[in-house]
């Protein structure tokens, strides 16, 4: 009765502070303002995030905050709650606050010309991550960091070639895609098939969307099973959906990673453990963790040195091996 | 012709002819295998996975008979799920049926609460329902996610996993207890006068009122129901992975809700509802899902396939656009 009560007061507080949000969006980030400047010879950063929609952008938000830390870097946070224009106001609180460098993930590709154009002219330089803009115009960013999905779904495919190398028959695949229209669903998809299409050995006997979630990926991948006998490896876009896609597995009575071979991109704790226990049988990393590699950038960006115009994520691989020695200092 | 004229006659032709076309596709897709004394095979799947669908939409259609409507329930399938796996992955021993049975209490006694705060505030407070209803449909995520705190929370409980994935009698257990529920929530509208009441205060507010119907209790028992049933079906979300996760268990669910009891012939503006079309709507929708992955329609189409499906179907059920047809082909009618 009490847990019942205090979910209730919850929600309401939550609707209060969403109410609140809506009319005061980036006063949070407007304490101190005045101070920022390149006198003191400290760095102020202006950090745009999308929200706080999975485990992975928790992940990430904590390590830009832990790692402009570290680097000495004052970080000025603002969280875009999903919504572009949110967003947008919160990078032209940056402006006027004067801060040294800008860096945002956007929350969707277009509409960014304007107030990138406004942050150009007001001499700050922007550092997009984790996802990129439309913008015909390169040089209203100075780079962009973040994972490469193409090369992602590229490891994968290597890793189905190597590993069926000395299979005679074909092998069949099937696919658990991410939302619709996503871009580390359109990219996962391409660069698994870049390196495994052209190959008449690997046929691909359904492909269908799990929307990244447990609950979808299981009855997509029941509905694989029943339609095809025989299948000998699976390819998911995430882990989530490779975890409900085990249970479908098990309850047909086969065991993952042996009857069946799973691949899946993202490497979070839960997918990791997975691999440990023998269930998933390799894991490419899209690692969140590109806080140092950020607060690197911006110091170079801002001391003037040029740097590449895109950066991609220090990220690696996974085997079962691997996982289980990775498994204990995993953080997400 | 009589048969044509039925209110339901469309929707199950329709679904007879999605079952039979996925035949053509794979040809063992009736056939249903006993292993271990438990059945398995295409169709049960449809009814498994169709089970939560089935919870939302019933009590959808209470609400859409008091002339009202319920945004929240994707919000409410999230957070009685992501209560009971809390609540179960804070037991000591996991296994233990007691704890998960507390757990699941616990859950379904929160949606109900939230059901009766929708109730309040559509016939207390008088705040139209759509409004009143996006209220938690908004905050109940934040209310999910609170209590999670934000991850995706996992439970290892064979009990609790039997919800979803277990047998009883060799019949799916989520099977049994959405019949159960569809059966139980039919027999108190139709063989008791809350049916009838309910669809009096639909039909018209006012004139029931006059008439000494009690339209503020009956609206507030139609929201609780409801949420009692997200509730359930929130537990056979988070139950079938065995795990909550508050951001997407149940997401968009509502919609799927409402378009299975339209299907079934319910009118949004109130009045009369038919439970018996709201179980075929939700069968519909998930059978037409099961068809996309097993015909392997691209992803890019299926959308528009399953909408043109939909549109067929509400075009053929509308009296008014066969009538329009009818009278264009005069010589069909009088053959």
């Amino acid at each position: 009765m009490l847990r019942k009560l205090s979910a209730v007061v919850l929600g309401g507080v939550l609707v209060a502070a969403t109410l609140a949000a809506c009319g005061g969006e980036g006063s949070g980030t407007s304490g101190g303002g005045a101070a920022a400047g390149k006198d003191d010879g400290k760095i102020t950063m202006g950090f745009s995030q999308v929200g706080a929609e999975s485990g992975w952008r928790t992940a990430n938000t904590k390590s830009v905050q832990e790692s402009a830390k570290e680097a000495g870097i004052e970080l000025k946070f603002s969280d875009a709650q999903q919504k572009q224009e949110n967003q947008i106001k919160a990078i032209r609180t940056f402006i006027s606050q004067k801060v040294d460098i800008i860096a945002f993930s956007p929350v969707v590709e277009s509409g960014w010309d304007t107030v990138l154009k406004e942050a150009k002219d007001a001499g700050i330089p922007v550092i997009l991550t984790d996802r990129a803009v439309d913008s015909p115009d390169k040089t209203l960013y100075k780079t962009f960091i973040g994972s490469d999905f193409v090369v992602e779904g590229t490891k994968a495919g290597e890793w189905v070639k190597k590993e069926f190398a000395s299979a005679a028959g074909p092998v069949n695949m099937v696919e658990l895609q991410g939302n619709t229209g996503a871009a580390p669903a359109i990219d996962r998809k391409e660069g698994f098939a870049s390196v495994l299409g052209s190959d008449a050995k690997f046929k691909m006997l359904a492909s269908q969307p799990g929307d990244f979630t447990r609950v979808k990926g299981k009855e997509v991948m029941e509905a694989f099973l029943r339609a095809n006998k025989d299948i000998d490896l699976l390819y998911a876009h995430n882990d989530d959906m490779g975890l409900g896609a085990i249970e479908a597995i098990e309850a047909a009575g086969k065991k993952p990673g042996v009857d069946i071979k799973i691949v899946t991109v993202d490497a979070v704790k839960d997918g990791m453990q997975a691999l440990a226990d023998g269930k998933i049988n390799f894991i490419v990393e899209c690692s969140p963790l590109l806080g140092p590699q950020l607060m690197e950038l911006a110091k170079k960006v801002v001391a003037g040195e040029t740097v590449p115009e895109r950066v991609l994520t220090e990220e690696t691989t996974f085997t079962q091996e691997q996982a289980k020695a990775a498994l204990p200092e995993r953080k997400y | 012709m009589s048969v044509v004229r039925h209110r339901l006659f469309w929707p199950v032709a329709m679904l007879v002819a999605l079952l039979l076309s996925n035949l053509f596709f794979t040809s063992g897709f009736f056939s249903i295998e006993v292993r271990d004394g438990h059945l398995f095979g295409s169709v049960i799947d449809i009814l498994r996975q169709g089970a939560p669908l089935m919870l939302v939409a019933l009590g959808m259609t209470l609400v859409i008979a008091t002339g009202g409507i319920d945004l929240s329930v994707g919000a409410v399938v999230a957070i009685s799920g992501a209560m009971a796996c809390q609540q179960i992955a804070g037991l000591d021993d996991q296994g233990a049926v007691g704890g998960v049975l507390v757990a699941v209490a616990l859950a379904l006694v929160l949606s109900g609460g939230l059901g009766a705060w929708n109730g309040f505030l559509v016939s207390v407070v008088g705040i139209q329902p759509i409004i009143a209803t996006l209220i938690l449909m908004v905050a109940g995520r934040g209310v999910a996610q609170v209590i999670t705190d934000g991850q995706i929370v996992n439970v290892n409980s064979p009990p609790y996993k039997t919800i979803a994935t277990g047998f009883l009698f060799g019949i799916p257990v989520p099977v049994i207890i959405a019949a159960g529920v569809v059966a139980l929530v039919a027999v108190v509208t139709r063989r008791s006068a809350f049916g009838m009441l309910l669809e009096s205060v639909g039909g018209n507010a006012g004139a029931s009122r006059l008439a000494g119907i009690r339209s503020r209790r009956l609206i507030i028992i139609a929201y609780v129901v409801c949420a009692v049933c997200a509730g359930v079906a929130g537990l056979m979300v988070s139950s079938t992975v065995s795990s909550a996760d508050g951001n997407n268990n149940g997401l968009l669910i509502e919609l799927d809700a409402i378009l299975a009891v339209v299907i079934g012939g319910t009118s949004l503006l109130g009045g009369r509802f038919s439970i018996a079309g709201t179980v075929i709507g939700a069968l519909l929708i998930k059978t037409l899902d099961t068809t996309v992955y097993t015909i392997g329609i691209p992803p890019e189409v299926a959308l528009l396939f399953k909408a043109v499906v939909v549109v067929i179907l509400c075009l053929v059920q509308s009296p008014a656009f066969r009538a329009k047809i009818a009278r264009r082909q005069p010589a069909e009618v009088a053959a």
